[in-house]
């Protein structure tokens, strides 16, 4: 009984909202808060039944012991009693059932309104594509989306490799990215704030650091990151940041990433042009400093072991100048 | 059937009992040593065997546990890397699933079906032996293969494409698949042997209302093995197809569908569940029966119970797939089918509920086991109820909710009645009572420490754990819970040591148990423990579905049958009337050489798909060796 009573401590404290910044019972998305909703009446129906079984069993074990109970069973009457258990279950998984598929349609109704981002699974990060008819103000950026406040969002989900799911609690129930196919999956975020969620679907050796972030932002603050990152720089450079790009293009760096406005444009890798300005590198590995991108560069496969950046031998004052010039794409 | 004239026959009906025991052990014994341990067809010995080599497994699974349990007690731990997890849990799950649950249950029933319905041996002995061979093969393949760092690495389920050609590198993901080739075999084996047996072999007068309920359930689980099985067969033989010579058959970009491996994979995969627990509600309800000294309450709607949940089983497989984004009406079927297998499963709990209700339970250890089944399997069915619903789901499929929901159902809906039954069955297969005083502690030890272990993983879940990750960052605030559940683990260990000290020791110092220590009423306690080589003396005769309770102490029985060569009485298959002596196989070492040259060709099979054509020509030949007739008195019926 422990650990039953332990969560029934618990799990009030937790439906009212206090963990950290990826979990199902901390809802700030319409989808979340909607099947938070269903969760809580799921919980309380299935304890309920749960604790009627277990009384039951207890009563029966107890009842030859307490007094003498006559053990002549009467048949008609144990048969009613079973019948209408039988009964009773069934009226509760269909009200279950029925609670169930409202939620799914409540979930699924959007405006057609809806702002589009291709999501695209590759191993072990994930590629975000924000599509423009005009074709000038498209990009592309990796673990990180942006979205408005309040307004529905359209997640087209693709997969470059193998099968991943996308999945961010606090907002939305997951969604699987699968190879050859396209799924759709539709967030709105109902308060500001940074939403974590990280790949659910085994995709092989690094699973565990395939990290995402949602950044929910008021409209204007989301229509100057748009512009932001439309653009192909947004701050000048010093000598040891121009350095540092002299480097990346000559070295194999350029071969994988691109970086708008340079020559460097490989497809391989994440997009860097504004790789300064998102929070975390390796997806969700470590957050963005100077230090950190200098480490990354040098020794990814010890910090992300078998991830697909290999190492490019630098000399000292190039990772400096490198780590400079990457901290500089804000 | 015979062409021997009856008058030179050797008949059970004229013998005195020390001469008729004489006889049965000469006929239906079998040879001392390697070569007669190796040719061995006894249902028994067999039956034994697969129980001890599947627990061998479960204690090897649990070992990758722990090892699990210390990688994941605290945040960016580094005692195991990605490699290495990957392979401990794709292991753990394979082995628990193909080399343990499946197997044990598929022993208990090889060791006790015939038993239970009154006959001499298994139908299709020597298939029987095959089926362990090969079994015992797989498990050695798959865990050679991890021992030298090539145990697969792509989950139980092998998702393609990441088991495919294109990620699934090296001989790993083929290891997988080649060791679901092994098990898939011994359990159709063993499936097919338990329908014949069931359906022919029971005892005059066990028509279908007289079968106990646990080999109604065996009966069930066989047309789910051989309903299912055939599924994972395609697929995994598809998977090696595709990994070895180049089809395409999971591959979208030449047209393939990855989804298909799913269907294919899961329309087994979710009867596979059911394969593992409806013998364990066969045990429950046996045991309930015994401990209560009153027969289950409904034993027709029992019966009808463990049919729909079979029937049903096949039709859930797509809860699997909530979130693999298929149309959402289909889903909203799939939610209903799912949710309609609490009426049986709560049919059953509702029958026990009513027969303890009535009865003067007695608390011993497989009992107390039953009692910790039904406190941990309904909250397993709770949850169950909830990852049914595709908006739930959508929250918790692939996380820690779903670890804990199916620990709860498999280990608190199988493995508990499982360890319940070794307590009850265990002076029947050994002659010795194991301890109750060790039993109360290890039922104690087990099943707390099993709440404290699982059920915080449900709190992990719906915090945002996703499964199969090897390891997590600080922020993520999993830490505490985490290193609660490893230490947890520990009183589950210490459990489960205790079972199998007692084991151990109850095998060699048990107090000695007499035929019937338990007073239950099914066919098995109607022999001595451990039964002869021939089971029983005389063929009983059955009036009712509680032999040995209406009976007393005289059992009737038949006579007529041969002893001077193994003979058994065919039945009919609704009212169990005699219609034939049939002869059973004697023991034979060619089951042995062909699992052997079986195996040679399915491991070499690996490597180039030119061993299915050389390597068929030793299989060929151990066959021709099985079927070659030896001059024994059954080759020439």
């Amino acid at each position: 009984m422990k650990p039953l009573i332990l969560f029934c401590l618990v799990f009030p404290t937790i439906l009212s909202g206090c963990s950290g910044s990826q979990s199902a019972l901390d809802a700030h998305g319409v989808s979340a808060i909607h099947l938070k909703g269903l969760m809580a009446g799921f919980f309380w129906v299935c304890t309920f039944v749960w604790l009627l079984a277990i009384l039951t069993l207890v009563y029966a074990l107890m009842r030859s012991r307490l007094w003498e109970a006559p053990t002549q069973s009467d048949g008609r009457w144990t048969r009613i009693v079973v019948a209408g258990a039988v009964a009773a279950t069934a009226l509760v998984i269909t009200v279950l059932t029925i609670a169930s598929f409202y939620t799914t349609r409540a979930i699924d109704e959007s405006g057609g309104d809806a702002i589009t981002i291709v999501v695209k699974g590759e191993q072990w990060w994930w590629r975000i594509r924000y599509p423009n008819p005009d074709k000038s103000l498209e990009f592309e950026t990796a673990n990180e989306i942006h979205i408005p406040v309040g307004q529905d969002v359209r997640l087209e989900l693709e997969s470059a490799d193998v099968i991943h799911s996308f999945w961010v609690p606090s907002l939305a129930g997951k969604q699987d990215l699968v190879p050859g196919r396209s799924n759709t999956l539709l967030i709105r975020a109902e308060r500001p704030g940074i939403y974590r969620g990280q790949c659910a679907e085994f995709c092989g050796l690094q699973h565990s650091h395939m990290a995402i972030f949602i950044v929910a932002d008021d409209a204007k603050s989301y229509a100057g990151w748009l512009a932001s990152q439309q653009i192909d720089r947004t701050a000048a450079m010093d000598d040891e940041a121009l350095a540092g790009q002299t480097v990346f293009l000559a070295k194999p760096c350029a071969a994988c990433h691109t970086v708008r406005g340079t020559s460097a444009s490989g497809t391989t890798g994440p997009d860097l042009t504004h790789v300064g300005s998102r929070r975390t590198i390796g997806a969700g590995l470590i957050e963005t400093t100077r230090g950190s991108l200098a480490a990354w560069i040098a020794d990814p496969q010890t910090l992300k072991p078998g991830n697909n950046m290999p190492m490019v031998p630098l000399t000292s004052d190039e990772l400096r100048q490198v780590s400079r010039y990457m901290d500089n794409l804000k | 059937m015979t062409a021997i004239a009856p008058d030179r026959d050797t008949r059970d009906s004229h013998l005195a009992e020390v001469e008729l025991q004489r006889h049965l052990s000469t006929t239906w014994g079998s040879a001392s040593g390697v070569w007669g341990a190796l040719s061995n067809v006894d249902h028994k010995v067999i039956g034994r065997r697969y129980i001890v080599t599947a627990f061998v497994f479960l204690a090897l699974g649990g070992a990758l546990s722990l090892a699990m349990r210390l990688q994941l007690s605290q945040p960016e731990a580094r005692f195991i890397g990605p490699d290495r997890y990957n392979q401990i849990f794709t292991m753990h799950g394979t082995n628990m699933m193909f080399l343990f649950a499946v197997p044990v249950m598929e022993a208990m029933a090889v060791y006790l079906v015939p038993l239970m319905v009154g006959t001499r041996n298994i139908a299709f002995p020597r298939l029987n032996a095959f089926s362990y061979w090969m079994f015992l093969a797989g498990g050695i393949l798959l865990w050679v293969a991890f021992a030298i760092d090539t145990g697969p690495d792509v989950g139980w389920f092998a998702y393609v494409p990441l088991a495919g050609p294109q990620y699934g590198t090296g001989k790993r993901a083929d290891i997988w698949a080649q060791m679901i080739t092994f098990t898939e075999i011994s359990a159709l084996a063993v499936s097919l042997e338990l329908v014949v047996t069931i359906f022919k072999q029971r005892a005059p007068g066990m028509s279908l209302n007289r079968i106990p309920l646990f080999v109604w359930s065996m009966l069930v689980t066989s047309f789910l093995v051989i309903l299912a099985m055939p599924a994972i067969m395609i697929a995994s033989t598809s998977l090696i197809l595709d990994r070895l010579v180049g089809t395409h058959f999971f591959n979208p970009a030449e047209g393939g569908d990855v989804l298909l491996w799913q269907h294919l994979f899961w329309f087994f995969g979710h009867p596979e569940v059911y394969i593992i627990f409806l013998p364990a509600v066969g045990m429950v309800s046996t045991i309930v029966a015994t401990f209560t000294q009153r027969p289950v309450f409904g034993y027709l709607a029992m019966v009808m119970a463990l049919i729909t949940t079979g029937v049903l089983a096949f039709g859930l497989w797509v809860h699997h797939m909530f979130v693999a984004g298929l149309p959402r009406l289909g889903e909203s079927f799939f939610t209903a089918s799912s949710m309609a297998i609490a009426l049986p499963a709560g049919l059953q709990i509702f029958c026990w509920l009513a027969t303890i209700w009535w009865g003067r339970p007695i608390f011993k250890t497989p009992f107390l086991f039953v009692l910790g089944f039904i406190f941990t399997f309904v909250i397993g069915g709770m949850t169950g109820v909830m990852v049914a619903s595709v908006p739930f789901d959508t929250q918790v499929h692939d996380t820690y909710f779903v670890v804990a929901h199916f620990h709860y159902v498999l280990v608190g809906g199988a493995l508990f009645p499982l360890l319940g039954a070794i307590y009850y069955w265990f002076p029947k297969f050994t002659g010795r009572m194991m301890s109750e005083r060790l039993g109360k502690w290890v039922f104690g030890l087990i099943v707390v420490g099993f709440n404290l272990t699982f059920f915080p993983m449900h709190i992990l879940g719906l915090q945002g754990m996703p499964r199969r990750i090897y390891t997590y960052q600080p922020e993520m605030l999993w830490g505490g819970l985490n290193m609660f559940i490893s230490l947890s683990v520990l009183i589950l260990t210490a459990g489960f040591l205790l079972f199998f000290i007692d084991v151990v020791r109850s095998a060699f110092h048990g107090r000695p148990a007499g035929a019937n220590p338990w007073r239950a009423s099914t066919l098995e306690w109607a022999t001595p423990s451990p039964p002869p080589c021939y089971n029983f003396q005389r063929v009983p005769v059955v009036s009712d579905s509680v032999p040995l309770w209406s009976d007393g102490e005289v059992l009737s029985v038949a006579s007529g049958l041969r002893v001077d060569r193994r003979e058994l009485l065919v039945t009919g298959v609704v009212d169990a009337s005699p219609e034939a002596r049939e002869s059973s196989p004697g023991h034979s070492v060619w089951p042995f050489w062909t699992a052997l040259a079986t195996t040679i060709v399915l491991i070499w099979s690996i490597f180039t798909p030119w061993a299915v054509v050389w390597g068929a020509i030793p299989v060929a030949i151990a066959l021709t060796g099985w079927f070659w007739p030896k001059g024994t008195p059954e080759d020439e019926s």
